[in-house]
């Protein structure tokens, strides 16, 4: 290997690694506030990619009829809960949010999916119907059982894993699809040739981290999202709606994972289910940082990124194992420092 | 029991008939569902009772298989040895992940589970030896005496032997010394510590237990099979053995076969009927699974566990028969303290929670530790029966220093407690919760617990538990579950499992919080008499009336230091503990 090679699979390792980081902040963001370990944010990845190739190729991508039909659960959802509680007046506002909202990006992407607009505005578009999923699917799948154990919030959210890719299939097809990068300039720098895409890529992230690292490090209202992860009763005790901030976090989750998608559309085929194993990558990182850092589930994503990149040079065929097996000395170095045993809730 | 026996002999039928009247097609998913249920089996133990999971079982199952196929394939090994070496790897795989992760908080396991389950079918794929993504073709068939088991129907047999002899000994397991552990586990941990658990070796013993199962699993599917390939060994198929788990639920061993049936003709069912609803063929069937377990998980957590323990005759409580008693702790008199703290200092981060307290209790006092809220006084208690540890200073029990050891440690060295919040578990008997203060009196394992050769044991501690049950006067309720006792009962309960140890020290906390007038009199009226018995006990309590009618002695406690120390009537004397109390005079 010469340097130009190695140079090459940095600038590789780092933009995966970049993305991966992205995943792992969304994961650590979800288990921060709401203990959800969540598995299926690789479905929103996957989702991203071809919801945006679905508008690349002038039709309706599939998103249309996963957000109606999650829409329309949602919203019977909430009319039960309040005819239940004996205060039908509120049904309408509720059902207008719950299902109208999400009925309105559905029918914005539907409708504009034949007109080829600008590729930004397919992107937004893009990122606005699959972070629309988010909340839908913590409403649905989460918020009944937001009280439980970490371990049964892991049981649902590998159960919600599994319908979410056999959906992905009914609605996406079993085909792959590729999209376009937003930039395919690219300039030399000394003897090495860096790609725009890539510099955004790592951009973009680095933003994110910094602005999450703030949010929950300094400001109020992210530290009182962080005390909801906590104790949820205390949290209501003192003004903190945790079905609200649940709701907030997985709208915001879903955008960072479907932007995941747009991202890594132009470097790989993304099919249906290729989503979980991006997503376990990011677990990865988010597990070196024990769930819980910012800065530290970055970055082992990116170590993760630069250690498939070169693994893939050298043992290609074994690239997921050693990626996967990485996780064991990690887990071995958080065990040795954890000085006390911890007990469950 | 009859009831009992009457439905297992008759299963046993039913099974030992079904190849000779049942169709080949019903034979076929019988072989996968006894396979099934064995896996099942160690995560119904590892996640129903224990309450930790793993997403790679399938791993396990896959481990066992491509050892005999390549075993037997390359070498011309036998099977059995094969059995054998499958299990030795499969031990220490499950060895190192369960050390690894067990420590740390329960999450950290099943996500461990997941990554190695991808990494060893990544693995599978790609190593030429294991045949790749291809597999490995021409497995001999199972030879067992002159037999050969090439005939499905045949292999039936084998496949159901070994699912009831493992359902036999989980269920031989849970009912035993290691067992009553076992179910502690599971949000009781700090309690089960306390009575000289080690949880996290326990926790790595059930991982191993189930691994093992997987693997065993794996070994039968190579031979039943003929071939094998990495795809039925993926992280999906580790996915819907803990769905067959939950399904199952935990109530009973019985849960890991009715999962593993349902789920499967489940599976078979919608595999037939999809495709022809859809108009499109694809692995929708994990689309109703997902919604199946979300909906399961949102409506009935306990799966179909507690309705089959409805419908399923009840274990009928055995009377508890006269047995030798265990052995006894040796009672040496002590001139010094009994329980000497020195200098015992706690610092959470710029919080000094307990400040240089240092106080001793004498041999056959009631000393009381009291003081307002904040005082410290909860600290204190940890730090003496080691569930926090000493920031520096010493804690010397009967002349030995016990301040950084472990709680099991000090449960062993003879200092039995109770908890400020009650922790009984609740499903478990009253006789079986204070069965578990024995624990340290016994050493059944979980080998000889699982082919019930720890009878003997088991009959004396059973009546060492009736006898402390019958000293605490809660002889009326031994096999009502503790969780429907009323709260006085269940703090009594507590005391009852404590004095089980056989303890020469009893710390107790806040043991009259929540009682009623009638109740706090019981229990003084135990307290003295169990001092006239020769215990030493240490009260930390609330409650001044309850106190200051039974303790020998009082040590006052406010932020964090020791504020006065005597008899009771001096402290209420004391003007520094009035100010304390009542702020100022």
């Amino acid at each position: 290997m010469d340097l130009s090679i190695a140079a090459l699979l940095t600038q590789d390792g780092i933009t995966n690694g970049a993305i991966y980081a992205l995943l792992a902040l969304a994961l650590v963001l979800v288990f921060a506030v709401t203990r959800i370990i969540w598995v299926p944010s690789g479905e929103f990845v996957a989702y991203g990619t071809l919801t945006l190739a679905g508008m690349q190729l002038g039709k309706p991508p599939g998103t249309v009829s996963l957000l109606v039909g999650m829409a329309i659960v949602a919203g019977l959802l909430e009319v039960y809960v309040c005819i239940r509680r004996g205060e039908i007046a509120r049904a309408p506002r509720r059902l207008l949010l719950w299902t109208g909202v999400p009925c309105v990006i559905a029918a914005l992407v539907w409708w504009s999916a034949p007109l080829n607009l600008p590729f930004p505005v397919q992107v937004a578009l893009t990122l606005a119907a699959v972070a629309a999923l988010g909340p839908l699917l913590y409403r649905i799948a989460y918020q009944p059982i937001a009280e439980a154990s970490v371990l049964v919030l892991l049981i649902v959210s590998v159960a919600v894993h599994f319908t979410l890719t056999g959906l992905g299939l009914w609605f996406f097809g079993a085909e792959g699809s590729r999209t376009p990068a937003f930039a395919s300039a690219s300039f030399q720098l000394g003897n090495v040739n860096v790609n725009v895409q890539s510099l955004l890529v790592v951009g973009t992230s680095a933003a994110l981290i910094g602005v999450l690292y703030v949010f929950f490090g300094r400001t109020l209202y992210g530290k009182a999202l962080r005390a909801t992860a906590v104790n949820r009763v205390g949290a209501r005790l003192v003004g903190i709606s945790p079905s609200f901030a649940g709701t907030l976090t997985f709208a915001v989750a879903a955008l960072m994972c479907a932007f995941c998608g747009v991202l890594i559309g132009p470097i790989t085929t993304i099919y249906y289910d290729s989503g979980f194993l991006v997503s376990l990558k990011g677990f990865v990182g988010a597990i070196i940082g024990g769930l819980v850092s910012y800065p530290l589930a970055a970055a082992g994503a990116l170590l993760v990124g630069l250690l498939e990149s070169f693994s893939s040079f050298w043992a290609s065929a074994f690239k997921e194992v050693i990626v996967f097996t990485l996780i064991i000395p990690v887990l071995l170095w958080r065990s040795l420092t954890t000085h006390h045993h911890e007990e469950d809730e | 029991m009859t009831r009992s026996r009457a439905a297992h002999a008759l299963l046993v039928v039913a099974l030992a008939a079904a190849p000779f009247i049942v169709p080949q097609f019903w034979i076929t998913l019988g072989n996968y569902i006894g396979l099934y249920s064995i896996v099942t089996l160690g995560l119904v133990l590892l996640t129903g009772v224990a309450g930790q999971t793993s997403f790679g079982q399938a791993a396990f199952v896959g481990l066992g298989a491509y050892t005999t196929a390549y075993l037997t394939t390359r070498f011309g090994a036998s099977p059995w040895l094969a059995l054998a070496v499958g299990m030795a790897i499969t031990l220490a795989v499950a060895l190192m992940l369960g050390f690894i992760t067990l420590r740390m908080k329960g999450h950290y396991l099943p996500l461990a589970t997941i990554a190695w389950g991808m990494s060893l079918y990544f693995l599978f794929g790609n190593l030429d030896f294991l045949g790749g993504h291809t597999g490995m073709t021409g497995i001999p068939a199972l030879n067992l005496f002159g037999f050969e088991l090439r005939d499905e129907r045949r292999y039936f047999y084998l496949i159901w032997a070994i699912a009831l002899a493992a359902l036999w000994a989980t269920d031989n397991l849970l009912d035993s010394r290691p067992g009553r552990a076992i179910r502690a586990l599971r949000g009781s941990l700090a309690m089960a510590e306390a009575f000289g658990v080690n949880g996290a070796r326990l926790k790595i013993i059930v991982f191993i237990y189930a691994a093992l199962l997987a693997c065993v699993s794996g070994w039968l599917y190579a031979h039943l099979q003929r071939f094998v390939n990495p795809t039925p060994f993926y992280i999906n198929q580790g996915i819907e053995y803990l769905f067959m788990a939950v399904v199952g639920g935990a109530g009973n061993v019985w849960g890991a076969v009715i999962g593993a049936t349902v789920i499967t003709l489940l599976k078979e069912m919608l595999q037939d009927l999809l495709p022809s609803v859809l108009g499109r063929s694809g692995n929708f069937e994990i689309v109703v699974f997902g919604i199946l377990m979300i909906a399961l998980l949102q409506f009935a957590r306990e799966g179909i566990g507690p309705w089959l323990a409805r419908i399923l005759p009840a274990r009928r409580p055995q009377p508890v028969p006269e047995a030798p008693p265990l052995a006894t702790r040796e009672r040496v008199e002590m001139n010094g303290p009994l329980l000497d703290v020195k200098r015992a200092r706690k610092q959470f981060d710029g919080l000094v929670a307990v400040s240089d307290l240092s106080f001793e209790i004498r041999p056959r006092e009631i000393l009381g530790l009291i003081g307002p809220n904040g005082a410290g006084k909860s600290t204190t208690f940890a730090l003496i029966s080691g569930a926090l540890s000493l920031s520096s200073g010493e804690v010397m029990f009967r002349g030995e220093p016990i301040g950084n050891l472990e709680p099991y440690e000090i449960a062993r060295r003879g200092v039995g407690r109770t908890f400020q919040h009650v922790k009984l578990i609740a499903q478990m008997s009253v006789l079986d919760n204070v069965a578990l203060g024995a624990y340290l009196r016994g050493e059944a394992g979980v080998i000889r617990a699982a082919l019930r050769l720890d009878r003997a044991e088991e009959a004396r501690t059973r009546a060492a538990a009736a006898h402390a049950i019958a000293c605490t006067g809660l002889a009326a309720h031994m096999f009502d579950a503790a969780g429907s006792l009323p709260l006085g009962k269940q703090r009594i309960a507590e005391i009852a499992r404590a004095l089980a140890a056989d303890p020469v020290l009893l710390l107790l906390d806040e043991p009259a919080a929540g009682l009623r007038y009638r109740e706090k009199q019981e229990l003084a009226q135990l307290l003295r008499s169990l001092k006239q018995q020769g215990m030493t006990i240490l009260l930390v309590e609330h409650d001044m009336d309850f106190v200051m009618g039974i303790t020998d002695r009082l040590v006052v406690m406010d932020f964090g230091e020791k504020l006065a120390e005597g008899d009771p009537a001096e402290i209420q004397r004391n003007p520094v503990v009035l100010e304390a109390y009542l702020g100022g005079v």
